[in-house]
Formats: structure tokens, C-alpha cells, sequence
């Protein structure tokens, strides 16, 4: 029997009885990140980074939650358990777990790229990794992210300059902030959509420096929005929130713009690729700096990539999550 | 290829058509004329012919991004575009060349010369391209080899920016860029600026092509000012005779002269010359024959013996565009039918194949649309309703013509998504979604999943297999190619539709194999026939 398991309620060791983001109610849980497909309400008792506390919280309400340093671990009946940034949003961790002198590494969703807002990634060394593979097949690979916000800047100053609204989505934890963090305030106002401000509230408060910005709130008029930039989560601009902007071009920042069709499918204008998962390039380089012998993917194209993984000569096996491939709005929301 | 790149952004950028024209005329006025014309080419759906097969680009591609050809399978099928799966699967090195140095034609003109190279040079060619390339101007040589600028950019549209940027009228433009032209040998000057008409005896007009009428005949006036066709369910087509030669085009603007040597005995009558719109139509003992008879027709090249004999087809003649050598669009309908009506009994042999379309007299709108009911019986889909004085205009135009057709509704919508069947059909995909057009976007409206035969839902699947785009769980989005004719009940408003509106039993009538993913209906058209 492994040391981590694939079980009905998620990833479980059992040696310490301990599930690692599990997707049903559980005794005790380690939460990698905040995402909503990562931290579930409903567990007795919760353990993840200082950083992510906050953040856990403002979605969860009161929970029973002890937080650590990266770097610090603790021991569950002879398992020890440690967290290591994952450069994914803030907060985000891979969870190393070691019993006997074997070591499992579970990555939750992770990259490579230091993102300036989030704990960058730290290469860990291990037997068995649990990777995600959100981004498993050969044509995700990232531009340079200095290019992406170039990009973006330019999009919204040459709509500033048609006083043209530039109305970016972007998921309201991580990827709103990492954008925020690289906007050119000089360019024109900042605006967030109510959930993405929350969530900033959160972070602010957790000690995260964000740029100056303003909520959007209903006294405001289309003229107020004429040269701003209005971040908004994805789901939003198929509602009737949308109806405030008068003339606005619509952006997309997200990993699965690098295909064409997806950004079509969208229907936006134009599509940034900024993704907090690794690329093709990034999880091969992780996978290969781990030095594990046994590979679990998961998340994403796990079966395609798991026989490339065996092809290049590692033991590999997809773990299947429960939730994926339901519904429409797993490629809007996968975060 | 820099102009070239800059304009394929740009479109690729936007849903907004004026936004469109715009980059296109910018296209027009920094672009070279040999890459001007190969413009207009690509976005006509011409392009070079294929000097290198696709499974060897795929072999390649994989080699070159040093991945096994299995998983550039597995990739290109989650892409769904053979050129885009390419371009991004080659890792992106900084270049050593400066591939602006080559323009749009100079690359056509590298990838044409592939032809009789022996693949060992062929090879060495592609690769070195590639490497010469970033991304995105990867993807679009790529495109030049396999074709499909997927960008939502019409002839039309084309024409509009061609007729901004020349002055000249969007009809002249319309009519120079149809037929037969070969980008490779017409200059910029030849195809758009000489004054003289060009003697390519092939040219047909651009099709007039009417609106579904949105309200009750009786508010278009009194009956005497109009005149009632009956509308045939076939392929619109326009019979071109010039200086003796025959050409058959289809709407599709697809000369289809070949696939129809019924009316190869035009060629040796004593006529005057003409150009005859009409209605290709499968048609025995009189009557029309069903539209799933002359489908068999549509796809195949040569017809046999057997296929002529069982499903003989002729051209019933709506209108003349052309007389003598004379453009006479402008002339009145009522001219015009005259014209043409004298030009008829020319053909009479023992067996005409072009015959006259009935117009139904009418003294009341009352009385035809009682005439309307027999519709089925006469195996039309109702009337066309056209104004005597009407000239024949270009594109799909509101106003003077009008179709009127029978219940139930219908309305041609394109293929978004794909579901599998049950039970017997649980190897199929069945449960199909369909969308309309919102301006360059398709937004779903309905699902149906009845209709086709066990052979064209076989079709419909290797179809769907080949060309998906995404997986979601069970449903597989795919390329927007397939149109399909839905039929339906009734129509009604529903906020839990994107789209704002619900079919009451919708069902697939027939696949349009004619037709276009551009040429399916739009939001607005449904939005009309809610109003009613
Ligand atoms: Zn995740
Ligand atoms: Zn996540």
C-alpha cells in the first residue's frame, strides 16, 4: 500500500489519516491553495500557509484553520508534513509528506514562473509527485509574462485613447492580483468588479500591496468607465452587470487563450495568455528537477500525458479528479 | 510577410466588421499588388495548390519538436487546426532571420515551388521555413499549405474594403472577383483597376438573394404591384451561355458545369447568348423531384449513366440577368421575364431542361395564400414574392423580394456541438447543438437530435471525430462547418438561453451540404419570426 492514496474523498494518507485537499467532508484536511476546487467547506479541521488563511477564511467563514510558514512542518503519527511555495497564486503550496525516508510530493496547482505577487516555486526532491497537469500537451507554452503585460497595457491605452472601456476577466484569486500588481496606473482609473474587490480586501488585510483601484458600485455612470481598465471575473460579462459599460472591447486573460478556438469560443476581443499553471515546458522541467521515479498527473489531459511521461521512462499513472470534464464552465473556471 | 501578419492579427482580433474594413483597406494601401491579390485569393477561398501532403507536415512537426507522432495526434485533435497545432508545438528560438524580408507572395511563391521537388528537399524546405518564422507568421505559412483562414472575413467584406480603397462601386468589385481567376497569373491591375470588362466568359453575376418576409403580405401594398414564384426546393443556380460556351454555377459560388451535362446541348443550340438565374432542380414526369434525391447529385464530381437516368434534373429559370452580351440587371423584373420568357421556347427540343418557373396570378393576398397551402403538394417551399418593378440586386437585399414560405419554420444553423447517441445509436454522435449568427459570433439556440438517416449520422460522426475542438465530460465542441435546416413549431422568448429564444420542437430536416457555415441564419431572423 502507498503512502498517499487516490481515494473517494481525494488524495488520503493514511498512515497519518490525513486528506490532501479533499473534495468531501473529512476529519483533517491540508489545503495546498485557496482555489474553490482545492479548499471544500465541511472538514473538521483545516491546515495551510499563513498566507492562505485569509484567504480560506473569507471563503469558508469561520473554520477551525492552523496555518504555518513554508518550510515548517509538522508530524501526524510518524508522517511528517511541510509546505513549499508553489508559485501558483498567493498562498499556494506543494505539500511534501515523508514517512520512513520516503517522500511524496503533492503539487496542487503550480508554475514555475516567479509572478512578483505570489511565494515563487520551489524545486522539492522526491520519490512519488502528484503533479497537476492542467496544461499537459505540447502547444502550451508561454510567452515571456513582461510581453503578456505589455500587451495589456497597450490594449487598454490605445482603448483610453478611443475612450473605449477595456474590460478584462480574469479569475477574482490569483490571476486578478498578479494583473493588478502589472498594470501602468498612469495609463487611466483602475477598476474591480465586487467579487474581485472582496477578495482583494482579504489579501490587503493579510498584509498583500496592491495598486491603488476602485470597486465598481452602481452610482457609477458609463462616462466614469470611459478610459478605465475593469477587471472582472470571468462569469460576469455574460450578466447584466455588463450593461453599465457603453463602448468597451473585451480581453480574456487566461492560459487557454493560447489556442485560437478557445479565445473565439469566448467571444473576446482580445485574449491575453497568462496562465498560473505550468506550461508544457514547466511541468516536464519540475517533473524532471524532482527526481521521482513514480509521476502522478492530475488535473487537465492526464491520460495523454501520462503516456508521455511512461514514453520518456517514468512510472506514470493519471489520477482522475472527481470534478472535471462536468460542465461548460470547467475551461471558464479552472483556476 | 510583416503587412500580411499585421492585417491577419488584426482580423483575428476583432468581431466588429467596420473594425475589419478598416485593417483591410490599411492592408490594401501598404501591401505590395502581387500580395494584394493574394489577399483577395485567400479570403475568396482560393488558394496555392498543394505541393505538400499534410501527414508529411505532421511527421515533420513532430520531429522537429522532438515529440512522438502519437502525441502530435493527440495534440491536433484537441486543437482541431493542423496549422495552428504546428506553429505552436515548434519551440519559439530566437531568429537568425529577418522574415520580412520575404513577403506574402515570396512565401506562396517558395511553397509553389515545392511541387516536383523530391521530398528529401521538400523537407528541408518546410523545416527551413519554420525556423526562419516566429509563431505567428509560423501558423499562417502553415495556412498557406493547408488552407482555411478561419478569421471571419467574407468575400463581402473583402469587396467593401476593396471598394473603399479603389472608389469604386461594391457591385463592380463584387462582380470582378467572381468566377474563375488564378492568383498566381492576374495582376492587381487586371482583376480590379483596368477599366475594360474582362472577356473570361465564365464570370456570373452576383446572386440577388431575398429576406424571409418578416410581417403579413398585405403590408407590402397592393397585390397588382407584385408577383408570386413558387419557391423550388433545390440549388440556386446561374446558367451562363457566352460566344457558344455553357457554365453552370451553384450559389456556393462553385462552377458545377461538369456535374450537370444535362445542359451541355445548350452550347450547340441557335441561341442568343445569356445568363439565366434559376433553380437547379432534380425533376421526372413533371414534377420536382424531393431534395435528398438531387443531395445525391451535389457530392460527386462525374455522374454516372445510372445516376442521370434516376435522378434527371433541370434548371427552372427565375430570371435574366444577361442578354446578348448585355448586362441587363437594371431593366425592370416584368423586363426581364419578358426577355427571357421569348428566350425559352429557343430550347424547345423533345426534352427541355430549362423551364420557365410559374408565376401565380393572384388578385387578392387572400388568394394566395390559399394557393400557398398547396405548397407541399407542388413539392415547393411556398412563394417567393417579388415587386414588378424590382431590379436585380447584389447580395441579400430587403425590400423588393421576399420569401414566403411554408410552415413549419425553419431556419439553417450550424454545428457546435456533438453528443453520442443511446442504445442503438450509442456509437454515433446524435444529440447535436446548434447556433445562428450574432454578427461574427455563433450562439447557441437549440438541440435536436431526429431527422437524418443511420448513413448521414455515420457521416455526421467521423465528421465530429475528426474535427473536434474541446471535450467537455460526453460533449465534444466542433469545427462550426455543418449546416443543418432545423424545422420547428413554434418560437418563443426564454431567459434561459443565451440566445433569448426557445424552438418548440425543433428537428434536423435536412443537412445543408449546399450551404456554408457563413450562409446559416442569424439571431436577428429569429428574433423576426418571434415577432410575428
Ligand atoms: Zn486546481
Ligand atoms: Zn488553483
Amino acid at each position: 500500500m502507498s503512502l498517499i492514496e487516490s481515494k473517494e474523498k481525494g488524495l488520503y494518507c493514511k498512515q497519518a489519516d490525513v486528506y490532501i485537499d479533499p473534495w468531501k467532508p473529512v476529519d483533517k484536511a491540508i489545503i495546498t491553495h485557496g482555489h474553490s476546487d482545492h479548499s471544500r467547506k465541511g472538514h473538521k479541521a483545516y491546515a495551510c500557509v499563513h498566507s492562505s488563511k485569509a484567504i480560506i477564511r473569507h471563503r469558508l467563514g469561520p473554520i477551525n484553520v492552523t496555518s504555518y510558514a513554508y518550510g515548517d512542518s509538522f508530524t501526524v503519527n510518524g508522517v511528517q508534513f511541510s509546505f513549499h511555495p508553489a508559485g501558483h497564486i498567493i498562498g499556494s503550496a506543494q505539500i511534501r509528506v515523508e514517512y520512513k525516508g520516503e517522500v511524496w510530493v503533492i503539487t496542487g496547482d503550480y508554475k514555475l514562473d516567479d509572478d512578483g505577487i505570489s511565494e515563487a516555486y520551489e524545486q522539492l526532491q522526491c520519490h512519488s509527485f502528484i503533479t497537476e497537469s492542467t496544461f499537459g500537451l505540447p502547444v502550451y507554452n508561454w510567452p515571456n509574462q513582461n510581453e503578456v503585460y505589455d500587451d495589456i497595457n497597450n490594449w487598454w491605452s490605445e482603448n483610453a485613447e478611443e475612450n473605449k472601456t477595456s474590460l478584462l476577466t480574469a479569475y477574482s484569486l490569483g490571476k486578478a492580483q498578479r494583473i493588478l500588481h502589472h498594470l501602468d496606473v498612469d495609463i487611466g482609473p483602475i477598476y474591480c468588479h465586487g467579487a474581485i474587490a472582496n477578495m482583494n480586501d482579504a489579501l490587503i488585510e493579510a498584509g498583500v500591496k496592491l495598486p491603488y483601484y476602485e470597486k465598481v458600485t452602481p452610482e457609477l455612470k458609463p462616462d466614469d468607465f470611459k478610459n478605465a481598465l475593469v477587471l472582472a471575473p470571468p462569469a460576469a460579462t455574460g450578466s447584466a452587470w455588463m450593461k453599465r459599460f457603453k463602448q468597451v472591447s473585451i480581453g480574456v486573460a487566461s492560459g487557454w487563450m493560447a489556442l485560437r478556438g478557445a479565445r473565439r469560443r469566448r467571444g473576446a476581443d482580445r485574449g491575453f495568455i497568462l496562465s498560473d499553471h505550468a506550461d508544457w515546458k514547466g511541468l516536464n522541467m519540475a517533473i524532471k528537477g524532482t527526481g521521482a521515479e513514480n509521476i502522478y498527473p492530475t488535473h487537465g489531459y492526464t491520460s495523454i500525458f501520462s503516456k508521455w511521461l511512461v514514453a520518456e521512462g517514468y512510472n506514470a499513472q493519471p489520477i482522475e479528479t472527481a470534478f472535471i470534464g462536468e460542465s461548460l464552465e470547467v475551461e471558464t473556471e479552472t483556476p | 510577410m510583416k503587412h500580411f501578419t499585421d492585417l491577419f492579427v488584426a482580423l483575428d482580433q476583432t468581431t466588429k466588421t467596420t473594425v475589419k474594413v478598416k485593417a483591410l483597406v490599411r492592408f490594401f494601401q501598404q501591401a505590395s499588388d502581387q500580395d494584394k491579390v493574394w489577399v483577395i485569393a485567400l479570403f475568396s477561398h482560393r488558394r496555392p495548390r498543394r505541393t505538400v501532403t499534410t501527414s508529411l507536415l505532421r511527421e515533420w512537426a513532430a520531429e522537429k519538436a522532438n515529440i512522438p507522432l502519437w502525441l502530435f495526434e493527440e495534440t491536433y485533435h484537441v486543437v482541431g487546426d493542423l496549422a495552428e497545432t504546428i506553429a505552436k508545438v515548434i519551440p519559439n528560438e530566437d531568429l537568425k532571420v529577418d522574415s520580412n524580408a520575404v513577403d506574402l507572395s515570396g512565401w506562396i511563391a517558395y511553397i509553389m515551388a515545392l511541387k516536383d521537388e523530391e521530398e528529401a528537399i521538400k523537407k528541408e524546405r518546410i523545416l527551413s521555413a519554420w525556423d526562419q518564422l516566429n509563431m505567428e507568421e509560423r501558423f499562417l505559412f502553415n495556412k498557406l499549405i493547408t488552407g482555411g483562414f478561419r478569421v471571419g472575413v467574407s468575400q463581402k467584406l473583402v469587396t467593401k474594403a476593396l471598394a473603399k480603397f479603389t472608389d469604386k462601386e461594391e457591385n463592380t468589385i463584387a462582380h470582378r472577383l467572381m468566377g474563375n481567376w488564378d492568383p498566381a497569373d492576374i495582376s492587381f491591375e487586371e482583376l480590379i483597376l483596368s477599366e475594360s470588362v474582362s472577356d473570361d466568359l465564365s464570370k456570373p453575376y452576383p446572386f440577388y438573394l431575398a429576406y424571409a418576409l418578416d410581417g403579413e403580405p398585405e403590408d407590402l401594398g397592393i397585390p397588382n404591384d407584385w408577383v408570386a414564384e413558387w419557391k423550388w426546393d433545390g440549388i440556386r443556380g446561374q446558367l451562363i451561355r457566352r460566344k457558344g460556351e455553357v457554365f453552370l454555377w451553384s450559389r456556393g459560388e462553385e462552377l458545377v458545369t461538369d456535374k450537370y451535362p444535362e445542359f451541355d446541348y445548350l452550347s450547340s443550340i441557335d441561341c442568343p447568348d445569356f445568363v439565366i438565374d434559376g433553380e437547379i432542380l432534380g425533376y421526372q414526369d413533371d414534377m420536382p423531384l424531393p431534395f435528398q434525391q438531387l443531395q445525391k447529385r451535389i457530392g460527386r464530381k462525374k455522374v454516372s449513366k445510372k445516376t442521370l437516368a434516376d435522378i434527371p434534373v433541370v434548371l427552372m429559370a427565375y430570371d435574366l440577368l444577361e442578354y446578348n452580351g448585355e448586362d441587363i440587371r437594371t431593366k425592370s423584373y416584368e423586363e426581364r421575364r419578358l426577355l427571357l420568357k421569348g428566350l425559352l421556347p429557343e430550347f424547345i427540343f423533345p426534352d427541355t431542361k430549362v423551364i420557365l418557373s410559374q408565376q401565380q396570378d393572384f388578385k387578392s393576398w387572400d388568394e394566395l395564400a390559399k394557393l400557398r397551402e398547396e405548397s407541399r403538394e407542388r413539392r415547393t417551399e411556398g412563394f417567393m414574392l417579388k415587386k414588378k418593378n424590382s431590379d436585380y440586386k447584389t447580395g441579400r437585399k430587403r425590400g423588393d423580394w421576399w420569401k414566403w414560405k411554408i410552415d413549419p419554420m425553419t431556419v439553417d444553423a450550424v454545428m457546435i456541438y456533438a453528443m453520442r447517441g443511446h442504445g442503438r445509436r450509442a456509437n454515433l454522435y446524435t444529440d447535436f447543438t446548434f447556433a445562428v449568427w450574432k454578427g461574427e459570433e455563433l450562439v447557441s439556440f437549440a438541440k435536436a437530435y431526429s431527422g437524418l438517416t443511420d448513413d448521414e449520422f455515420r457521416e455526421v460522426s467521423q465528421f465530429v471525430k475528426k474535427n473536434t475542438i474541446d471535450r467537455f465530460g460526453p460533449v465534444r465542441a466542433v469545427k462550426p462547418e455543418l449546416v443543418f435546416e432545423l424545422a420547428f413549431e413554434g418560437i418563443n422568448e426564454s431567459s434561459r438561453h443565451k440566445s433569448g429564444i426557445a424552438l418548440r420542437f425543433p428537428r434536423i430536416k435536412r443537412w445543408r451540404k449546399d450551404k456554408k457555415a457563413k450562409e446559416a441564419d442569424t439571431l436577428v431572423y429569429l428574433q423576426n419570426l418571434l415577432q410575428q
